[in-house]
């Protein structure tokens, strides 16, 4: 929350991605959310991430449904097209999109209310449609737009702000996706950028939908004690799995690591995923095993994060669907009519 | 042998009576292609349940040499092969009609009529002798009738065996059974009865030009031609073969020859609302993309509808109404969604709306409704219903204009763009209420925020009174654009100048133009304006206004024509007089007539 606009002057010093641009042509205009909310460092982690890619901000789409998560997409890329849905339904906006644009580059940003509530048959489709598309939950439990209610991610014996305790169980966005056979599927925290960042170039860079749920702390409604969805809670038992350097198709993978705790997922643009383990003998490839490393921390009331699950050969829509090549929006009209000469055949056939 | 007494020669009704699931479907519709293949008029309807096998189903052929093909309310000739509604069937027979029946079992004595001749054909027994698998002695027993009513009707032949070649073209080797099973009723006829019947057929030239297609494919056909490459759906009756004939035309014309890739996206989606975002996303991003539906999915689109309307996103949408409300039967016609569709959504809102009356026109008016919605960025609600969609209509062939080209409206390309310093997609820069669009990608001059809560000229996020208002004042004026540029109504002119009108709309057009005949012949002279588009033209105020009574003939109990007559126009609501027809079964023009009459009387006699 601020209410002063930043002024455009950019200093000389600032680095330039290989496109010449500053971080600051990736910024978008003034947050209206609350001064330390979460979803404010996501959008910052965006707006690295998409700078570090290197893609022409004006080259993304970013989509929305309701919520104060889905109020963000104005808060990153302002050269970039945006749209704020309607509740629960950006899956569906994208899919029409990404399915008559496949070179631009979708972004979706829902929220635990947006996308486990109203939205949850949407959500589970698109992830069957293996939408090529980076798919946002910023999640904080809890509706912050109605003023505190809880939403479908509370876990059991959270306490609401004014008392309330949540006995019904959670929704977990996570375990969901992997059940719904989810291709990228990802766990982080809004305070954990260096975790976050890598991953979003990551899932943007997958070809494929690429889910990361981020925990994003309520400072007004959901960041008391007993709220197990506050900085203190999730600072405290977030443990990250594994981590994920995203190696872009260009660079040289320069860090040196130990034999046998690194594994490599190559993308299909040509850049790597290099996937560090932090604990244990996780693999991130293995979806059941994820599935029961997931739920037996949580158990223990541990937050698994990183990359918990890539499958880089799942064919996305557009395989599924035989679309061409060009994007269908820009195929000319003459391509598409089959003429005069060929409704004259079809009327015979019609006798 | 008894035949009827007076015969009517090309002007008859017959039904078909059968049990859903037993393969009628391919006897009926080759008994209406080989009389329209005779050159006689003819149009088939199906009246069928909303179930896959058992339940009682027919079909209906009306036979008119002068082009009269809406339902005439008779029943000439009753082919009566569903023992269920064997009672039902006899009864509806007009008087001096004919009930063919299958005669291998005993009929109930008491169900007969002395008016009609009942004519038994021992089908069942006649494909029991002569074919071997049980599935094939069921479905040949609907050949056989057809067999039977070409020696007593007088089919032609050789239109018969060329029929039989194109039908199974794909599948020669039934030929031979179809054939067979032919002759078995043919010659049985012939031997049996006196044939021809008195009610039968002789050639006429009246079908050349002519095609048969259903409503649901001509749609389809339009948005081949229109130029659209995405579409999302969700399966509903009677909607579902629009996206299956859409789908068929794009496996046939939209494959790059080369690669076998596809220059088009169909999406069946997780339910309707997914349906209308999707094709509201592809819209956005700028390409053209419908999808299509009936009642229940409008209810379900509706939030999006009025999201579309509000942040300006084209999109085309067919509703094939159905009988609601709710479920209602799904498999009847109705035109009852037109009130939910013109103002589809909360808040204020205005859908366009489009009547197509016949199969030829949804081929017209699906081309139009995207020219329509890339113009005003705006939805367009294609309004058929079942009777349009799923019969085959008779309907002159389809045309088409090579020099046509898509009207995208007003898009600013990236040249254009490239010296927009401050865009601003919501300034009505030309006074018609319609803004200059960009599309996502293609020039970060042209970047918005695209949104469905309040907004300014900016497109960036208001609660200030002053601009809101000017926004939806905005949207109003851009109405009235629509209302200047949709289909104009079409006009008949009574042939004296007359103090009576009378007004409708889509599938109502046939059994309206039989029944403003018949009225003339009784002196009785009415104006005719059929509305084809909503928002309303000034053709349509202007009609209003130079009547004195006007009749609102429409398919449904709330009179939902007339409630958006008088809501959207100054006419007086005692000068319109409506006349409703809500059964389900397509109107026939006595449903027209009769009311018409007795207004008129009980107006004299006041």
């Amino acid at each position: 929350m601020s209410y002063i606009a930043k002024p455009r002057i950019i200093h000389k010093g600032l680095s330039r991605n290989e496109l010449g641009l500053t971080l600051r042509d990736y910024e978008g205009r003034m947050s209206t959310l609350c001064a330390g909310c979460g979803h404010d460092s996501i959008s910052s982690a965006l707006v690295q991430a998409v700078f570090e890619l290197n893609i022409e901000p004006h080259r993304v789409a970013k989509m929305s449904g309701i919520g104060c998560s889905s109020k963000t997409p104005a808060y990153f890329l302002n050269t970039a097209h945006g749209l704020n849905t309607v509740h629960g339904r950006m899956p569906a906006i994208a899919t029409g999109a990404n399915a008559v644009n496949r070179e631009v580059c979708c972004i979706g940003v829902s929220g635990d209310g947006d996308s486990l509530s109203i939205g949850l048959g949407q959500f589970a489709h698109v992830i069957r449609r293996n939408l090529n598309m980076l798919y946002l939950i910023e999640n904080n439990g809890v509706y912050g737009l109605t003023k505190g209610q809880f939403s479908a991610s509370a876990d059991v014996g959270s306490k609401a702000k004014k008392g309330e305790v949540n006995e019904q169980p959670p929704i977990d966005p996570v375990l969901s996706a992997l059940a719904l056979g989810g291709s990228f599927v990802a766990r982080s925290f809004s305070g954990d950028k260096e975790q976050l960042v890598p991953l979003l170039k990551a899932g943007i860079a997958h070809l494929g939908f690429a889910m990361i749920d981020v925990l994003s702390p309520c400072v007004t409604f959901n960041d008391h004690e007993d709220s197990t969805k506050s900085y203190a809670h999730t600072r405290q038992f977030f443990r990250r799995a594994i981590h994920a350097d995203f190696v872009a198709p260009a660079e040289a993978i320069r860090t040196v690591y130990d034999e046998g705790d690194i594994m490599s997922v190559k993308l299909h643009d040509g850049s790597h995923i290099l996937l560090r383990k932090v604990s244990g003998d996780y693999d991130p490839r293995d979806r059941s095993a994820a599935f029961s490393y997931i739920q037996e921390h949580q158990a223990r009331g541990e937050i698994v994060t990183g990359l918990l699950y890539i499958d880089e050969n799942l064919p996305e829509m557009h395989k599924l669907q035989h679309t061409v090549a060009e994007p269908l929006r820009d195929l000319d009209y003459e391509t598409l009519t089959p003429g005069a000469a060929a409704l004259k055949e079809l009327n015979k056939n019609l006798r | 042998m008894k035949t009827t007494a007076q015969g009517q020669l090309n002007d008859f009704v017959i039904k078909l009576a059968n049990v859903n699931g037993t393969g009628s479907a391919t006897a009926n519709s080759l008994l209406m292609k080989a009389i329209f293949r005779m050159g006689v008029p003819a149009m088939g309807k199906n009246f069928f349940p909303s179930n896959i096998q058992g339940l009682p189903t027919w079909f209906e052929i009306r036979v008119n040499k002068d082009m009269h093909l809406a339902r005439s309310g008779r029943v000439d000739v009753m082919v009566a092969m569903n023992a269920e509604t064997y009672e039902q069937d006899l009864a509806e027979v007009s008087p001096g009609g004919t009930l063919i029946y299958d005669s291998t079992w005993p009929r109930h004595k008491t169900l007969t009529r002395d008016d009609i001749t009942i004519l038994g054909v021992p089908l069942a027994k006649l494909c029991n002798e002569n074919f071997d698998k049980v599935r094939t002695r069921i479905l040949m027993k609907n050949i056989a009738y057809f067999g039977a009513l070409a020696a007593l009707l007088d089919i032609d032949m050789p239109v018969v065996h060329d029929l039989l070649k194109d039908t199974f073209a794909g599948k020669p080797k039934l030929i031979p059974a179809n054939l067979k099973a032919i002759e078995l009723g043919y010659d049985y006829a012939r031997e049996n009865f006196e044939c021809p019947l008195a009610t039968r057929l002789e050639p006429l030239n009246c079908t050349a030009d002519h095609i048969l297609i259903d409503g649901n494919m001509a749609c389809a056909l339009g948005c081949i031609y229109a130029g659209a490459t995405f579409a999302a759906w969700y399966p509903i009756t009677p909607s579902t073969s629009l996206m299956d004939s859409f789908k068929a035309f794009c496996e046939y014309y939209r494959k790059d020859s080369e690669t076998g890739q596809n220059r088009y996206c169909i999406v069946q989606a997780e339910d309707e609302i997914g349906a209308i975002g999707m094709a509201i996303g592809a819209g956005w991003m700028g390409a053209r993309a419908f999808s299509c539906t009936s009642g229940p999915g409008i209810s379900l689109m509706s939030e999006f509808l009025g999201f579309a309307y509000f942040a300006e996103v084209p999109v085309v949408v067919f509703d094939v109404q159905r009988v609601g409300p709710s479920t209602g039967m799904p498999t009847r016609t109705q035109q009852a969604d037109l009130v939910s569709c013109a103002y589809a959504s909360h808040g204020d809102t205005r859908q366009v709306l489009l009547f197509p009356a016949d199969p030829g026109e949804c081929f017209e008016l699906s081309v139009r409704a995207f020219d329509l919605a890339d113009r005003l960025q705006t939805p367009v609600i294609v309004m058929t219903d079942l009777d349009i969609g799923m019969n085959d209509w008779m309907c002159p062939a389809l045309q088409w204009d090579d020099s046509y080209r898509p009207d995208r409206g007003k898009v600013l390309g990236a040249e254009e763009l490239e010296n927009v310093e401050d865009f601003q997609r919501y300034l009505d820069k030309d006074g018609d209420g319609i803004c200059y669009r960009s599309l996502p990608g293609v020039h970060p001059n042209g970047a918005y925020f695209t949104r469905g809560s309040g907004h300014n000229e900016s497109a960036q996020y208001t609660e200030n009174a002053e601009e809101y208002q000017q926004m939806l004042d905005r949207l109003n004026r851009k109405s009235q654009t629509a209302a200047g540029i949709v289909p104009k109504s079409v006009i008949a002119p009574a042939a004296q100048k007359t103090h009576l009108g009378l007004i409708s709309l889509g599938s109502c057009d046939n059994a309206v133009r039989e029944t403003l005949e018949i009225l003339a012949e009784e002196n009785v002279h009415i104006d005719y304006l059929r509305v084809r588009a909503f928002p309303f033209g000034a053709d349509v105020r202007e009609f209003l206004n130079a009547h004195e009574l006007i009749f609102v003939v429409e398919q449904n109990r709330d009179a939902q024509l007339k409630t958006l007559l008088l809501a959207e126009t100054d006419v007086d609501k005692s000068r319109l007089h409506s006349v409703l027809h809500y059964s389900g079964f397509p109107i026939d023009f006595g449903n027209i007539c009769e009311p018409i009459r007795q207004h008129i009387r009980g107006n004299v006699a006041a």
